[in-house]
């Protein structure tokens, strides 16, 4: 069974490998539920609080049954976006639609969405069977019929033997698990995540991430998730949308937005550890490091580039492309980073696999990567397009090791 | 560039044997409990010593005997006061009338302060603050025009009315300061859930509410019922007048005796209900209290 998955056995969660009366106790369950599907079109929307514009002008089409992710820094509006998908704040101009139909001035209490908040929002003084039942009961459903689908989805989510608890006798993790139990019991066409993880410790968060998937893969109905958080966006996401103080500055899949990010925001938001950027007029020159000729298309003057840690390796001084000295190294057992000091005072990580190199701290040392793992930007901070092809070149893997080979 | 800086003695912090730190806790455990009995026997004493002058009777009120004398004489002639059961009675109804419209009114005005945004707020609850201020002999006779033009002279719901202006206040700020604090996903939750406003209020928002209504309705409650100066102005007869006043009219045989045994023994039974009022909303309070949060 999918949500009873211990972080120990997250090697065996595709179906795979599961036993096939497993997979067809759980096909069962669901097509028990029936989860119906739905588009969401937003356009032009806007939200302002007085003078203060938190978004401005999103246009968005998310597909039936895709799994869409917000990501952003704090304070981007991603939060208030989803939020005016749910109807919890009404937009200030522009239109929401789901399955072509308009709701913008539909109540949150009629768009049958469903939420699952940060903080869980369970309500402390109701039990766990009641809680997942609440909105059935604001529905006049049948205590018969209410008992019956609260025990499915309890047992779907390995919360039946909860049913007669309180929020406050639960750990974090089964409290995440009521939630979406009760988002999950009223079968909504649409499913809304606020950063549902964000409170959980990193192991369980990791495993309810995996959860996540399944039940995306299972009902496949619509999902639009809200996180801060990397890894959850690259490997739940269908599609990544990047916001930045309330416009969205790329759309695509999690691979498209680590290889050809659009500018330099979504290049530095998008992988762990970011991006290292140095303008090309002052600090390179002196780091030894010069443009390529010819590297980049002409029309646009290039201003700073940007060269991913893992793209990075650290050489000799004076056989690299660039020198600096290294100055601190993290080792993580399977991995270390490196911190480089340049001549301008700014700090580049590399990000390397293995052993750390021992007995160089403090001492000079050069930098080295590939013409294709360069991205350059121009003075408007968009990225500029590789000479040799639209985009980085298919089938050249980023630095020979991108994020999804590790 | 790692330079490891030395710690100079100086800064150092001084510690002395762990039996000095035990010995100084149980010094300060000591002297707290000595503190907590000092408290109790100065708050507690009055009512001991109103039992005890209330069990007494005739010259036994002027020795300072410090034992009751357990003679309930005082509390038979009291039931047997057709006039003072009635005012016992007045004072329940009044007190009870006054915890429920406040409260009533505190939760619908806590909902509107503490949740909707509206220009004119910082103002309202100001204005609700300045009205506690006045002090209640400056509005006595404007009250009695007010009482009077409402035609409710000389009756109980007249106190109602005027203890408003007392409870109201505070109730609305009490609640207010809560429902800014009730998590505001809570509620979006529910609307998630389909909950109408009213239904929200009802079902989610009254029964969180339960440990600060009980504690701001004991408040009330016991200003209500101890209120003097608005009983005694606004009721005329005798049947009318609520406990305090009822206490304060009790004469003796002669007019040379002050009746202090029977004036004990009804000061003791009309705090009875109060303890009785309180003692039921306290299991409330800490019932609540573990009610848990929203996170954890």
């Amino acid at each position: 069974m999918w949500f009873g998955q211990s972080p120990r056995c997250l090697s065996t969660v595709s179906h795979d490998h599961e036993p096939a009366a497993v997979q067809a106790r759980w096909r069962s369950i669901v097509s028990l539920i029936g989860f119906a599907m739905a588009s969401i079109a937003l356009s032009s929307v806007t939200k302002a609080y007085g003078t203060h514009t938190v978004i401005r002008g999103v246009d968005l089409q998310i597909a039936d049954g895709e799994f869409i992710v917000f990501v952003g820094p704090s304070g981007c509006g991603k939060s208030t976006l989803l939020r005016i998908v749910a109807g919890l704040v009404p937009a200030s101009s522009g239109q929401v639609l789901i399955d072509g139909e308009e709701v913008t001035d539909v109540p949150a209490s009629k768009r049958g969405v469903a939420f699952v908040f940060q903080s869980y929002a369970l309500y402390p003084h109701m039990s766990v069977e009641r809680n997942i039942g609440f909105a059935l009961e604001t529905m006049r459903l049948g205590k018969d019929a209410i008992r019956r689908k609260v025990e499915t989805v309890a047992r779907m989510l390995k919360v039946d033997h909860l049913l007669a608890r309180r929020p406050r006798e639960l750990s974090g993790g089964q409290r995440q698990r009521v939630a979406i139990g009760r988002a999950l019991v009223r079968e909504p066409e649409i499913f809304l995540f606020d950063e549902p993880l964000s409170n959980l410790d990193s192991d369980l968060r990791m495993e309810m991430r995996i959860e996540i998937a399944r039940l995306h893969e299972d009902i496949k109905t619509t999902m639009v998730y809200v996180t801060h958080d990397q890894a959850e966006a690259m490997t739940l996401a269908d599609r990544i949308v990047v916001l930045n103080q309330g416009s969205i500055e790329q759309v695509g899949t999690p691979l498209e937005l680590y290889q050809s990010p659009v500018n330099r925001f979504v290049a530095g938001f998008i992988g762990s550890p970011r991006m290292n950027f140095a303008s090309l007029a002052a600090g390179l020159e002196a780091g030894g490091f010069s443009l390529p000729a010819g590297l980049v298309a002409d029309g646009g003057q290039p201003v700073s580039i940007g060269v991913r840690p893992e793209a990075l390796s650290i050489v000799a001084e004076g056989a690299g492309r660039m020198n600096g000295i290294l100055e601190r190294i993290e080792d993580l057992g399977h991995e270390h980073f490196a911190y480089i000091r340049l001549s301008d005072e700014s700090i580049w990580v590399v990000r390397v696999a293995g052993r750390p190199p021992v007995e160089r701290r403090n001492q000079p040392v050069g930098l080295s990567f590939a013409d294709a793992d360069i991205f350059v930007f121009d003075s408007e901070e968009k990225r500029m397009d590789h000479r040799s092809s639209g985009a980085l070149p298919e089938g050249t893997p980023v630095g020979g090791r991108s994020l999804h080979e590790r | 560039m790692a330079t490891t800086t030395s710690i100079s003695p100086s800064a150092r912090i001084k510690r002395r044997s762990s039996a000095h730190y035990r010995l100084r806790r149980r010094v300060r455990k000591g002297a707290l409990g000595l503190l907590i009995l000092l408290v109790l026997a100065y708050t507690l004493f009055p009512y001991y010593w109103a039992i005890v002058s209330s069990t007494k009777q005739g010259a036994e009120l002027y020795t300072t005997a410090f034992l009751p004398a357990l003679n309930f004489g005082y509390y038979r002639q009291l039931f047997d006061n057709p006039v003072f059961m009635g005012s016992l009675l007045n004072s329940v109804f009044v007190a009870t009338g006054t915890t429920v419209v406040s409260l009533a009114l505190g939760i619908v005005s806590a909902y509107a302060l503490g949740r909707l945004d509206f220009p004119q707020k910082r103002v309202v609850l100001m204005a609700i603050l300045m009205i506690s201020i006045f002090p209640q002999v400056a509005v006595l006779s404007g009250m009695f025009e007010l009482i009077n033009a409402l035609g409710l002279y000389n009756r109980p719901s007249a106190l109602i009315v005027t203890y408003l202006l007392s409870t109201v206040p505070f109730t609305t700020w009490i609640l207010t300061t809560f429902i800014r604090e009730f998590p505001r996903e809570l509620e979006e939750a529910a609307l998630i859930d389909g909950c109408s406003h009213f239904r929200i209020l009802t079902r989610i928002l009254l029964p969180l509410m339960g440990p600060s209504l009980a504690s701001t309705g004991i408040l009330a409650f016991i200003l209500a019922w101890n209120e003097f100066l608005f009983a005694l102005t606004f009721m005329l007869t005798d049947e009318n007048k609520t406990v305090p006043v009822a206490i304060g009219l009790i004469g003796g045989t002669t007019r040379y005796e002050y009746p202090f045994g029977q004036i004990m023994a009804a000061s003791v039974t009309v705090t009875l209900p109060l303890i009785i009022v309180v003692l039921i909303f306290q299991r409330r309070i800490v019932a609540g209290l573990t009610a848990g949060a929203v996170k954890g």
